[in-house]
């Protein structure tokens, strides 16, 4: 189907099934129980999900392909909101003229940036591009103040011309009428779902980048990016120039990064440069290893999984600890909680960083390969206990890429 | 006049002169051979011929036009393919991976966008490569991910994929180094296999005699970066001069 193998097909339908009913999967837990904490069904964590899944498929296209590890990507982020957020200054605020110029304008800086810094590979790639990203963000923080409006970060004011704004549209980004912020709150019984239309829009967006993605994979131009990657001698011995292959994957990865940023700026109209610092880069290229680097559906996962921690984990603090071990007696209370506490809350950080060092040292193919590994594992165990064939592929939910 | 014409090479790295003043010629559909003792500059030689190396004198032409200054994949597309000392082939990829790259190269040039059309799509590239590995029997390891085979398989596998792209010149560095008895005599039957079938010109760089004698049409012996003789291998064979440069042997 849409000229995919089986296998992709049926992975872009799991994703796309997922993104859809987003709302439920990720609300799992009624209203004001105790663990509504762990609930991440709300507009704007789900739209972080996918905007930061766009941002992760696009990096992975550079990283995951070529291994040239960027560590810039973040600055194409902030271009992309920026570009955004001027258009709603200049023209008003339907989202289509700002993302557009989002992806042009974080297209042509990775072009420029792209084109100095493939000269070199391996680590110093890596420096050049950070060397790029952080001369943005400090850039958009000083000296280009009129453009980015400094520290404050830019956003619409009430004497911006807004040519294109008339009087019967919303005073807040929407897409001909329908605003981002609209929100569709249903109840069943003691749950309650949110259907917001930004979140759909970017989910919609998401799986169109990600179709892009599989076709990218598994076109010739992908094969060679692989090719890229394995060996550059061989690459230039069988008549081939890599030079444009992997500018060409670093401008797609950009523009993908510049989406993302217009996205970002459509659903909250303000961009500042933090966007820019590195480590909104660092953070990217965490979401792509924890994933699996080079799988299809890994930065997606691995977006899904920071943003998740980021979160949840950072809102759980110690009264809610409190409230979770007031079973225990308490000096048992105060015990458990001392040694949790350090983990969670604003200790958030430290269980990230401990996963994301048991994900890269057992599993560096990420938790891609961690699914691979469990579906195997079911597999074999379905076939020693003599069951058919058809059982052991229905528990197959993980897909290979 | 032949396909590759070098004249007057030279070579300095440092103060070391690793080529002196070379002369060669390799005519059209032959098998050259360039054979010398560590250290005379073979693979000086060859880097000068692909474009890794720019020789500090003289000039290279193949076909009539100079080699000098192009890039490696300029001097490929011109029809001329290197095979390494260790195999470089894309080891992350399968076999048929790996044909099917210089398939696209041979079908799109150097560069061709090519984002959207599936790989499997392309059933010219497909039918090329499964040709060629048929050829070197190597397509029931189609499917086989290229670092897990055998030195040797690896070899041929590089050979493939030098071979799809139709080469006038394959230029093959040490093309049995490292290899089993009956993986080199593998090796030699396919290049004699492969000279029957294609007007190909060789050049090859060796030092087991068994693979020179068996192969070349034509034999130059380098030594301390110039070449001593060039002749053909009967009279290469008892060449009081050869003997002296291998074995160190007094002149009678």
């Amino acid at each position: 189907m849409l000229g995919l193998e089986k296998k992709d097909t049926s992975l872009l339908i799991i994703v796309a099934i997922l993104t859809m009913f987003a709302p439920f999967i990720l609300n799992p837990f009624p209203e004001g129980s105790a663990l509504a904490q762990f609930n991440a069904g709300y507009p704007d964590l789900m739209q972080r999900f996918v905007i930061f899944g766009i941002f992760a498929i696009g990096f992975n296209i550079l990283f995951g392909l070529t291994g040239y590890l960027s560590f810039g990507h973040a600055a194409f982020l902030g271009i992309g909101s920026y570009s955004a957020v001027w258009m709603f200054k200049l023209l008003g605020y339907n989202i289509i003229p700002g993302i557009v110029l989002s992806v042009i304008t974080s297209g042509l800086f990775a072009l420029l940036i792209g084109y100095i810094s493939l000269r070199r590979s391996g680590i110093y790639f890596s420096i050049l591009t950070l060397a790029f990203a952080q001369m943005s963000f400090a850039l958009a923080y000083s000296v280009l103040t009129p453009l980015t409006n400094g520290e404050t970060g830019l956003q619409v004011y009430n004497s911006d011309p807004q040519y294109f704004h008339s009087e019967n549209m919303p005073n807040i980004p929407h897409l001909f009428g329908a605003k981002m912020q609209g929100t569709y709150s249903l109840e069943m019984g003691p749950w309650s779902f949110d259907f917001n239309t930004g979140y759909y829009l970017c989910a919609i967006i998401m799986l169109g980048m990600f179709y892009l993605a599989i076709r990218i994979f598994r076109s010739p131009f992908g094969l060679m990016l692989k090719a890229i990657k394995t060996n550059q001698t061989r690459m230039n011995y069988t008549g081939l120039n890599p030079r444009p292959y992997t500018l060409a994957a670093f401008v797609i990865s950009g523009m993908y990064a510049g989406l993302a940023g217009g996205l970002m700026a459509s659903m909250d109209p303000l961009a500042g440069a933090e966007r820019m610092q590195w480590t909104a880069s660092g953070e990217v290229v965490l979401m792509t290893i924890l994933g699996g680097a080079g799988t299809l559906i890994g930065p997606v996962l691995g977006a899904g999984f920071i943003k998740y921690f980021e979160n949840i984990f950072s809102k759980i603090n110690d009264t809610v600890l409190h409230q979770w071990f007031a079973f225990l007696p308490d000096g048992m209370e105060n015990f458990v909680i001392t040694i949790i506490h350090p983990f969670v809350g604003k200790g958030w950080h430290l269980t990230l960083g401990l996963l994301f060092m048991a994900v890269v040292i057992f599993l560096p193919g990420g938790l891609v390969e961690g699914g691979q590994r469990i579906t195997a594992a079911l597999r074999r165990r379905a076939g020693r206990s003599g069951r058919s064939g058809d059982d052991a592929s229905s528990t197959d939910t993980t897909p290979a890429e | 006049m032949g396909i590759l014409e070098i004249k007057n090479v030279g070579k300095r790295f440092g103060g070391l002169q690793a080529l002196g003043d070379v002369n060669l010629s390799v005519a059209e559909n032959t098998v050259h051979a360039i054979i010398g003792p560590n250290g005379a500059g073979k693979s000086t030689l060859l880097n000068c011929l692909v474009g890794k190396l720019i020789p500090d004198t003289g000039s290279v032409t193949f076909q009539g036009q100079s080699l000098l200054g192009r890039k490696p994949y300029e001097i490929n597309q011109m029809g001329v393919s290197r095979v390494f000392q260790t195999p470089e082939i894309f080891s992350d990829l399968t076999v048929f991976e790996n044909v099917m790259i210089p398939c696209f190269a041979h079908r799109d040039g150097a560069y061709k966008l090519n984002g959207i059309n599936p790989v499997r799509s392309q059933n010219d590239i497909k039918e090329m490569a499964e040709a060629i590995l048929n050829d070197v029997n190597m397509i029931d390891k189609r499917n086989m991910v290229a670092s897990s085979m055998s030195r040797g398989d690896k070899r041929r596998l590089e050979m493939a994929m030098c071979l799809v792209q139709e080469p006038k010149l394959l230029l093959l560095d040490e093309p049995t180094a490292g290899m089993a008895r009956a993986d080199t005599n593998n090796t030699i039957d396919l290049l004699k296999e492969i000279k029957e079938k294609r007007d190909i010109t060789m050049a090859i760089i060796e030092h087991d005699m068994h693979v020179v004698f068996s192969l070349a049409e034509r034999i130059t012996v380098l030594a301390q970066g110039t070449p001593l003789v060039e002749d053909t291998p009967e009279n290469i064979k008892g060449h009081p001069k050869v003997r002296e440069a291998y074995l160190g042997e007094a002149q009678v």
